[in-house]
């Protein structure tokens, strides 16, 4: 158990003038840690991620996280190119919509290939060997490292994103809904795929859904959101099984079991 | 219950109830100042009639239900450690390393391999996935469960089959801590004794066990005391 936490938010709330999108919300990720973050529709939980992940602008509070050179850093203080270069390298963002986060005029392959050429890859050997590998891991077959993503189906597209983001080993990786928009015989092989390369690569992740079952099986710890706070956090199996606050025992007994 | 042996696991003044927010906040008082501690080696049953708390006091033990009151020790790496309270990541660790837990029914993601459910806690604790694939082997062939379904996933098994598999996955860590909720519920004579058998190698181990069993020739064969639950029920 390491001794220094990843990244930590203390008190940070963002408003757009009188609306409240989140408020007051303080945690710690550790090195490896999978946080879900769960609430309704309009709870403030994609606010929260597009404010820890340096998206959005603050308007309470900070958010910090131990970069590789200098050690805790305030995101908000940070230069412009050290913000995006810890974006390029150390962070993945897996958006719910695959088109969000692939570039669709480029091939499978260019979109795993163009993280590895943002850290300094150039050996064009070395990165093929690479993104094929990535491509074998997500997947996908070699034969399609030359086709156009718009080829591929939804559960493709976002495998593929997903190779884009982990190719680099980031040490962080925030996911909004990532099986969101995939028909559940895809969602459920996609969930094991990502438990299984959170594990290897010790990767830490913040994933905002809504999908309890999803949270379950990938996440650690657990935030509900409601109307823009925090009502209640604890392990995943814990704050499911024996929920205390009114919001999360709503939540967790409207679940529609098959 | 004398043994010289350090403790393993130490339960002080534990307190549940649930608070039913949906119900207008009624209150369900389950039980209240439990005291009870377990060394390596003994296997302590759990009595009490449906609904005395019985399984909650194991969930509470395994940091899965929150308590009101009181605190769950644990000896996780020669120190006893608190689970009440602990952060979740402490308690996930000592999930991983220490404390295993066989509940009732199974719950695994989706369409994954027998085999590979098996083996998973040993992967988690990166044990060579080789040496991982044998002993889930060797643990699914003690069960009975025929090696044609090792490469299926369990959702078509029958019941009994299904709780065998969860047995596996919780015996194939050697953990040194043991919480079993009615292990043999739906299992025949023969895989009965195979169970019997697994919690009483365990026990020979030093492992200390806390389980709930209905079967009274299995309760007779494994335990080495009885904690009856009723007793602390606490008044409304």
């Amino acid at each position: 158990m390491s001794g220094q936490s990843l990244l930590r938010a203390t008190g940070v709330g963002k408003s757009y003038g009188d609306r409240i999108g989140c408020r007051d919300v303080s945690f710690e990720l550790w090195p490896g840690e999978i946080l879900g973050i769960v609430g309704e529709s309009g709870s403030g939980k994609t606010t929260l991620l597009n404010c820890l992940s340096a998206n959005l602008e603050l308007t309470a509070g900070r958010v910090e996280y131990d970069t590789r050179v200098d050690g805790m850093a305030d995101l908000a203080t940070m230069s412009e190119p050290a913000r995006r270069m810890l974006m390029r390298t150390d962070w993945g963002f897996v958006h719910q919509n695959p088109r969000d986060g692939l570039r669709m005029n480029l091939s499978a392959g260019g979109n795993v290939g163009e993280r590895l050429m943002a850290v300094g890859a150039r050996h064009y050997g070395n990165i093929r060997r690479d993104v094929i590998d990535w491509l074998d891991r997500v997947e996908m077959e070699d034969g399609r490292i030359d086709d156009l993503p718009s080829t591929f189906s939804g559960g493709m597209q976002q495998r593929l994103q997903i190779a884009r983001n982990l190719v680099t080993k980031p040490r962080l990786v925030f996911m909004d809904e990532p099986t969101g928009g995939l028909d559940v015989s895809v969602q459920a092989r996609l969930l094991d795929l990502l438990r299984g390369l959170v594990r290897e690569l010790g990767v830490a992740c913040v994933i905002v859904t809504h999908d309890l079952g999803v949270v379950r099986l990938l996440s650690h710890r657990l935030m509900v959101m409601q109307r823009g706070r925090v009502v209640e956090q604890g392990l995943t199996d814990q704050v499911l099984d024996d929920p205390q606050h009114p919001y999360t025992q709503l939540l967790v007994s409207s679940i529609v079991s098959v | 219950m004398s043994t010289q042996s350090e403790p393993l696991l130490v339960i002080e003044g534990l307190r549940k109830s649930f608070t039913l927010h949906l119900q207008d906040g009624l209150e369900l008082p389950v039980f209240n100042d439990v005291d009870l501690t377990v060394h390596g080696g003994e296997c302590v049953v759990l009595s009490g009639p449906s609904g005395a708390g019985k399984s909650s006091l194991l969930r509470c033990i395994y940091g899965n239900y929150l308590p009101r009151a009181g605190q769950v020790l644990v000896r996780h790496d020669g120190a006893l450690v608190p689970v009440t309270g602990a952060e979740p990541r402490t308690v996930l660790e000592i999930r991983r390393r220490t404390m295993g837990y066989v509940s009732q029914f199974l719950h695994v993601i989706p369409r994954i391999p027998t085999i590979d459910l098996v083996m998973e806690p040993l992967l988690v604790r990166a044990v060579d996935a080789g040496r991982a694939r044998d002993r889930a082997a060797e643990l699914l062939a003690r069960l009975n469960v025929p090696e044609r379904l090792w490469r299926l996933p369990p959702a078509t098994f029958s019941g009994g089959e299904q709780q065998r598999v969860n047995i596996a996955r919780s015996f194939v860590a050697d953990y040194p801590v043991l919480l079993l909720d009615e292990p043999t519920a739906s299992l025949d004579a023969a895989n009965r004794d195979a169970v019997v058998e697994l919690i009483n190698d365990a026990r020979a181990r030093q492992v200390a066990v806390v389980g709930i069993f209905h079967d009274a020739d299995v309760r007779d064969r494994v335990a080495t005391g009885g904690f009856d639950v009723a007793a602390y029920r606490e008044a409304a």
